[in-house]
């Protein structure tokens, strides 16, 4: 039998020579007063046409071991020892205009930030021309020629037509098409990917990745794929090499890691990776597997049951739900078009459940949060909330019903204010809704900090001495300070690093037990939501296509919606690599109407009890 | 302001707030510094009665332009009064010009500045479309108008140059409010429950309030200068009680036959504008719970 999971892919021949071959790279960062080791020690190489992954967390060194590769950091600021040999050669030994030269040329680059790393006054057009000319010395026809020719081969719909188009004509995973296609440009031995997909929307990865393997057969390019994710390694890499704190804790086929890693961090770090479909045969949310990082002990995860009160009335009740923001334009700002960013929406949930809203990025799932709480005003709808009736609320009411929702945001480094200390921060609730006196603030603040994990001497210090972690857990902290019904978690856990973020589920679900909260977990990511949620809805284009019991939606899934979505998960299993998903190159369609548009009546279907699908 | 809505939270003992932006600030050479050079020049112009030195408006023929010497150590000007003695006197009007307008321009800028960014909409459309216009004219000519208006005397100098720096206070205020007001901080403020003058008190102000302080340092150098102009015009300081300004405007005529007349007026402002601006820095990074 032929394993679908071993294509025919060329592998790299083990006495080939490699392309890139990296000996005790070790890089460090000037301080104030001595020389910081940011990465000992790294040796690897990268055979050809083979893929090779860095994986590991913020601050353990995979990006700079990269730029340091490239040489693009600042001289004066940053030393690098060791040797960097492409094809044999020492690129640390290079002279600065020569290594011009290997920069886009020989070793390409692609970056994490696809809305920033290209420039938004020239047109793409120009600017695949510009590696042309700068190292093919090719004729600005044969430019022009070659740049269509490249968009074509990162499957950009309609090349020809969009190499007039600037940047911003784009959306993010064309942009990083436009990205490679300038990196492929100069046909480089070397691809280095540095988180390419990590701000894109999980269908968008699932294209690009694809893009990536695809490229990588057509052109024979060596990758070095720097990442966080797991998953996205397991699909993408041959080998892998898994990095902490500056330091290489193991490396070896990808099988190997993934099924004998041996170091604790290592398991560690796949323990941490939800599966899609890992939660068949559990009824309700379970905790994530914790692994000890220095013995490699597996804590066995146990699933929180018994939160649920699906008999009683529900804590939060939405019906019809309209929230539209207008498009003015002209000179005299007329009203002319709307972004129909909620369409009405309408669900239910119950105390002490978690209903996680799930979506790609514009689809309505944050304005839906927001608009429950009034941050946003929606146009039309009914919001009961623990009592309130919220649309209706005047101003005084509305500050009133804060004690009853509140909500924890996505980026743990915007989402605290840098001149207030932590103590401020958790306590000022407390104050401005007038609960009690400040020593009593005092003290609730100090059992709140204890609860989320952290201790009470920390109160005196600022958002910016903490980790990215540490202070999702001080926002947890301060949200919780009302005693609120229901927490509205905008995208909560997805900035965090995995094991990080396997840990501040663990506290969500620890706080839903304890003090039986409820949740709108709102969230892009699939995986982590069929771990935390009781009933899961689907979003698009500001509408719910799909709503169900988790189980029903994960392992039934009725609308073309949700099936793509689940099947563009990065599934953190080395077997499947290779597998492509085929997804259709497509731009996210956005929700913007003509003023005066009326959506369609929307019918649903009952599939199975609680799983209603849109027609 | 901030620096007491930050001290009147904090849990009691330990280091305050305040404290700390003390101590930080005490670290900072370049800042103490900078404090020095004001504190001197502040000195001065408070002790100039009690100064054994000349009367600043005593003239004297015999001693007409007159380079330094042991009589008159900074020398004299063009109808024989001591420079010294001038430019401590001059000192009260230079300072005063420059801390009040300046003063003047923050106080009434800055919080028309946080109600423009904050809430938008046609308050802020209207704000913005006045402060254009007055941007649009000159700063001095401007100041001049209103000097002319308020009739000619040092402190209606002290106002016109005031409301004419206001706009620029106006304008940066409300460009970071733009900034801040997107931050999740301050949705976060709005989620849990808080009123829009406690978010502007407590969120808004103390993080846009750098960029201001280092404004506000800068253009204490330009009130000093300006106030020196309208004295030129007979609308400020009146001849002959001395300023910084009005020394050095007459100062210029006379550039290559008596170029100290002109150097120390000039040193003094140099002075204490750096004074301020490093004051300005070192508040700055003082005030920043980020910097260690």
């Amino acid at each position: 039998m032929i394993d679908p999971a071993m294509p025919e892919q060329p592998r790299p021949h083990p006495a080939a020579e490699p392309v890139l071959s990296v000996r005790d790279l070790a890089v460090s960062f000037r301080t104030a007063d001595a020389w910081r080791p940011v990465v000992n020690d790294v040796s690897f190489d990268i055979g050809p046409r083979e893929t090779l992954a860095i994986v590991g967390e913020s601050g353990s060194g995979k990006s700079v071991t990269s730029l340091a590769i490239m040489r693009l950091l600042a001289k004066g600021s940053a030393r690098i020892e060791g040797e960097v040999l492409l094809n044999g050669r020492n690129l640390l030994a290079l002279p600065e205009e020569r290594m011009r030269d290997v920069r886009g040329n020989e070793i390409a680059m692609i970056f994490q930030e696809p809305m920033t790393s290209l420039n938004p006054t020239f047109t793409i057009g120009r600017q695949i021309a510009e590696t042309l000319l700068r190292h093919r010395r090719m004729s600005a026809a044969q430019a022009k020629a070659e740049s269509i020719e490249l968009l074509e081969k990162v499957r950009i719909p309609n090349a020809r037509g969009r190499i007039k188009d600037y940047p911003h004509q784009f959306s993010g995973g064309m942009r990083q098409r436009v990205m490679i296609a300038m990196a492929l440009a100069s046909k480089p031995q070397l691809l280095i990917a540095d988180e390419p997909t990590t701000a894109l929307d999980v269908t968008i990865q699932g294209q690009i990745l694809d893009l990536i393997k695809t490229l990588q057969e057509e052109e024979g390019m060596s990758v070095l794929f720097i990442t966080h994710d797991m998953g996205v390694v397991a699909e993408i890499a041959e080998r892998t090499l898994v990095m902490y704190r500056g330091d290489v804790v193991e490396s070896g086929p990808t099988e190997e890691i993934f099924h004998r890693g041996r170091r604790p961090y290592t398991r560690a770090l796949i323990e941490a990776v939800p599966r899609l479909g890992s939660m068949s045969g559990h009824d309700w949310p379970l905790r994530f597997p914790i692994v000890d990082i220095e013995t490699g002990r597996v804590r066995a995860p146990t699933e929180v049951a018994g939160t649920l009160d699906a008999a009683g009335t529900p804590i939060l009740s939405v019906r019809n739900l309209v929230t539209r923001f207008d498009i003015r334009s002209g000179f005299f700002q007329r009203k002319t078009e709307a972004v129909h960013a909620v369409e009405n929406v309408s669900f239910d949930l119950a105390q002490g459940e978690t209903l996680a809203l799930v979506g790609e990025s514009g689809c309505g799932k944050s304005t839906t949060g927001r608009s429950i709480m009034r941050l946003v005003e929606p146009l039309s709808g009914e919001v009961q909330l623990d009592g309130y009736d919220v649309l209706k609320l005047g101003p005084g009411d509305l500050r009133r019903m804060r004690r009853s929702v509140q909500m924890i945001f996505q980026d743990p480094f915007a989402s605290l204010n840098p001149r207030m200390s932590v103590g401020q921060a958790i306590s000022e609730p407390f104050l401005a809704h007038h609960l009690g006196t400040r020593s009593q603030a005092r003290e609730r603040t100090a059992e709140l900090l204890e609860r989320v994990g952290l201790s009470a001497e920390m109160m005196r210090r600022y958002p910016h001495e903490f980790s990215g972690g540490q202070r999702q857990r001080i926002s947890i902290a301060r949200a919780l300070a009302l005693e609120p019904k229901v927490i509205v978690a905008d995208e909560s856990v997805s900035a965090l690093d995995v094991s990080i973020k396997a840990q501040v589920c663990n506290l969500l679900l620890d706080l839903q037990e304890s003090l039986g909260i409820s949740f709108l977990f709102i969230s892009h990511d699939m995986a982590v939501v069929e771990r935390v949620s009781h009933r899961v809805a689907v979003m698009y284009l500001g509408e719910i296509v799909e709503i169900g019991p988790r189980a029903a939606v994960f392992g039934n899934p009725q609308h073309a919606y949700t099936k793509k979505l689940i099947a563009a998960v990065p599934v953190p299993d080395p077997a499947r690599r290779g597998i492509k998903r085929n997804l259709a190159v497509d731009e996210l369609k956005n929700p913007i109407r003509p003023r005066g548009y009326q959506p369609p009546q929307r019918h649903y279907r009952e599939v199975s009890p609680g799983h209603f699908v849109q027609e | 302001m901030t620096i007491l809505a930050h001290a009147a939270i904090a849990p009691a003992p330990e280091e305050t707030p305040g404290r700390r932006a003390w101590r930080k600030f005490k670290a900072n050479r370049a800042a103490l510094a900078g404090l020095c050079i004001i504190v001197f020049f502040a000195l001065l112009a408070l002790a100039a009665p009690l100064l054994p030195i000349l009367d600043p408006n005593a003239t004297s023929w015999s001693v007409i332009r007159q380079p330094p010497s042991a009589a008159h150590w900074l020398g004299t000007d063009e109808i024989g009064r001591d420079l010294l003695s001038r430019l401590i006197w001059g000192s009260q009007a230079s300072l005063a010009a420059g801390i009040v307008s300046v003063a003047i321009a923050v106080v009434i800028g800055v919080p028309i500045g946080l109600v423009s960014g904050y809430f938008g909409g046609w308050i802020d459309m209207l704000i913005s479309r006045v402060t254009e216009a007055f941007l649009a004219m000159p700063f001095l000519i401007t100041a001049i108008a209103l000097a002319a208006f308020l009739g000619p005397s040092l402190s209606n100098a002290m106002i016109a140059i005031g409301l004419s720096a206001m706009p620029i206070f106006v304008r940066l205020t409300r460009g970071q409010v733009l900034a801040v007001k997107t931050e999740d901080y301050v949705e976060g403020a709005r989620s849990i429950g808080l009123g829009n003058l406690m978010i502007l008190k407590r969120y808004i102000a103390p993080n846009v309030f750098p960029p201001i302080l280092v404004q506000a340092t800068l253009t204490v150098a330009t009130a000093i200068i300006a106030e020196a102009s309208l004295s030129f015009l007979g609308l400020g300081q009146q001849p002959p009680d001395p300023s910084w300004g009005s020394m050095l405007n007459v100062a210029k005529n006379f550039m290559s036959q008596a170029p100290w007349m002109a150097i120390w007026p000039g040193a003094a402002i140099f002075l204490v504008v750096i004074g301020f601006n490093l004051v300005g820095d070192g508040l700055g990074d003082a005030l920043d719970p980020r910097e260690p």
